[in-house]
């Protein structure tokens, strides 16, 4: 099979594209995961459900303050408008739902290409795997920040509007308001990213999504203010530092930090889940998600007898093939029901 | 150009492929056959940089794939054409896949056009049925007009025309000098398309050789010959040093030719009313050369 042929073998194939291949570009990968994104409806359904949820959650807070609000001396009326209008520009529970949600989406991002079996395909198109998640980062970035910016300074405009029924509406020159609308826009992106690298390093949605609200909801509240490590600890989680710039006035605290702490949380936690996002997918085996059916593979019946336990699933290169579809397709479940 | 060398995958105790070496060259279309669970999807894995191998190496026009920073202009393939999202279009699905390979947008509607999808560009992938999945498998294959192509069980869910389709496609693919590996665990898929052949079983080499080289390495050709004295003729020919077994009232014999036969006969005086030469097919050939593994095989994973 070597000699016979060879003419055929050194002629260069006939090319619809030209012959020379153009630079690579980390803007088209952009482009690609940007085209990936937009084209599924169900990007839009979920964006749009959570920015209706946050708005309406803040404005119902608004409209809830404005309707209870007893006449009042100018001086009493002047003391509250310190506090209130702010807390109500952006709950804590609203930025609890939208934290989550964004999370999710974030995971959602690259769940959704290691459920369907996509990944593959996108990586075999494009080798360079970081740069895929580079793309993917950037674009989940830009997304979920137009999307905190729209929903804050909504929320802002709504809440103020309804409570300017009272007369106590604050404008976004009030002292903290702006640095409240920055933050709570912040939060979009930075627990975004703590999804994506959530689920690109567990690539399992259930196990995504507890994860993500272990670290991003349960930790930050579990943590007490009134231990050094716990405090430190806790200021060191994003929700909490949204607290802390969301702040209006003076909060007496054991463990007083600072808004360039907070600052810095953030910056932290977006840089630590965009690298480990990136890095993580650089080494390891892409599953099969489903198998062809007829493949031996879908007979039932134990085998296996190398079959390594659960607790090496994360170390795939050691994991029996035996184990892959089982592991993905329950991935695939309810990366399918997420579609819908 | 694919060349795989001392290839290896081991998943924990399990030996998916084991030191596999091959080529596979360009300008013909070469099949890669094996039964189930013999190792294919797991190589073309590894080919494709999906896989990591236990150890060996395989490289595509000389360079391992994974160092490339785009694929789909020096190697487009179809591993599982499961592998999109069913909530994008056809156009949207390809449109992504050209845009990050830097491909201008006028393939898409190409390859669409190319793959008989031009009707169902704006449809949802989720919609197609296994075969159009198929076709836009291959359609995205075609996207960077690659000199090497990988296709892993392309046929499956083909209708007639569509095998047809593509079976020419490969071919004239093949003859514009392009490297066209297809995997199947039918050899029939094959026999019509494949110039060379790679088989493996359990993991391992069992061939690499032309169609004809094969189909002739592993036809045991048989001789069917009818006597009314069966049980004399059948003594005789053991004699000779012959396999002989009993199929209703015929005899067939292995290891020696009919002319042998029929002398054997001659020189004893035994009426003869049948004699003819029975070789295996080339189903036959690759079924007896992937027996051993496929014993072992039942129920292994690929």
């Amino acid at each position: 099979m070597t000699t016979t042929n060879d003419t055929k073998a050194t002629r260069a194939p006939a090319r619809a594209l030209g012959g020379t291949e153009p630079r690579a570009r980390f803007r088209d990968l952009v482009t690609a995961e940007w085209i990936k994104l937009r084209s599924l409806r169900s990007t839009w359904i979920a964006y749009a459900a959570t920015a209706l949820a946050v708005i309406a959650l803040n404005v119902g807070t608004a409209y809830d303050t404005s309707s209870h609000w007893a006449e009042q001396n100018q001086e009493e009326a002047d003391f509250i408008r310190n506090g209130i209008p702010l807390q109500d520009a952006f709950t804590v529970n609203a930025s609890m739902i939208m934290m989550l949600a964004l999370g999710a989406l974030g995971a959602v991002m690259i769940l959704v290409e290691y459920g369907t079996g996509m990944i593959r395909t996108t990586f075999a198109a494009v080798p360079a795997r970081r740069s895929v998640l580079a793309a993917k980062a950037v674009v989940l970035t830009m997304t979920a920040t137009a999307f905190g910016a729209f929903v804050a300074s909504t929320s802002f405009v709504l809440t103020q509007a309804v409570l300017n029924g009272k007369g106590v509406g604050v404008p976004i020159s009030h002292p903290g308001a702006l640095r409240l609308v920055l933050a709570s826009a912040l939060l979009a992106p930075v627990s975004a990213l703590v999804g994506l690298a959530l689920g690109t390093v567990l690539r399992h949605t259930a196990a995504t999504m507890t994860a993500s609200v272990l670290l991003l909801f349960m930790l930050p509240i579990a943590l007490s203010d009134d231990r050094h490590w716990q405090a430190t600890l806790g200021h060191a989680t994003p929700y909490r530092a949204w607290l802390k710039l969301a702040e209006t006035g003076h909060t007496p605290s054991p463990f007083p930090w600072t808004t360039t702490g907070a600052w810095t949380v953030y910056a932290l936690w977006a840089i630590a889940a965009a690298a480990l996002a990136i890095t993580s997918v650089h080494r390891r085996d892409q599953l099969s998600r489903r198998h062809h059916p007829q493949s031996p593979r879908q007979l039932p019946g134990p085998r296996i007898p190398g079959r390594p336990d659960s607790r090496s699933t994360r170390r795939t290169d050691r994991l029996a093939s035996s184990e892959r579809p089982r592991v993905a397709s329950r991935a695939g479940t309810v990366a399918a029901a997420s579609r819908s | 150009m694919i060349e795989v060398n001392g290839l290896t995958k081991r998943y924990g105790g399990t030996t998916a492929v084991k030191d596999l070496t091959f080529t596979v060259r360009p300008g013909r279309v070469t099949g890669f056959l094996g039964p189930n669970g013999a190792g294919k999807s797991t190589t073309l894995r590894m080919i494709l940089g999906l896989h990591e191998p236990s150890s060996g190496t395989v490289t595509v026009g000389g360079r391992p794939f994974r160092d490339r920073s785009r694929g789909l202009r020096h190697v487009g393939s179809l591993l599982d054409a499961h592998d999109v999202h069913g909530g994008r279009t056809a156009a949207a699905h390809l449109a992504a896949l050209a845009a990050g390979n830097r491909i201008p947008r006028h393939r898409v509607a190409e390859v669409l056009q190319e793959a008989g999808l031009a009707e169902a560009a704006r449809r949802r992938i989720g919609g197609f049925s296994l075969g159009m999945k198929q076709r836009l498998g291959i359609a995205s294959a075609l996207l960077g007009d690659p000199p090497v192509l990988i296709f892993d069980e392309p046929l499956n869910g083909l209708d007639p025309e569509g095998v047809k389709w593509v079976r020419d496609l490969f071919r004239r693919l093949a003859a514009e000098g392009r490297t066209v590996f297809v995997s199947s665990h039918l050899m029939s898929e094959m026999e019509h398309t494949a110039d060379q052949l790679v088989v493996i079983g359990r993991g391992e080499l069992i061939a690499a050789e032309s169609l004809a080289g094969f189909s002739a390495r592993g036809t045991r050709s048989d001789v069917t010959v009818g006597t009314s004295a069966s049980s004399v003729l059948e003594g005789l020919l053991a004699a000779e040093g012959a396999t002989v077994r009993v199929e209703g009232d015929l005899l067939v014999v292995t290891g020696l030719t009919s002319v042998q036969v029929g002398e054997i006969a001659q020189r004893h005086r035994l009426p003869i009313h049948h004699l003819s030469t029975r070789s295996s097919s080339l189903e036959e050939a690759f079924m007896e050369l992937t027996a051993d593994s496929v014993q072992y095989l039942a129920g292994e994973s690929r």
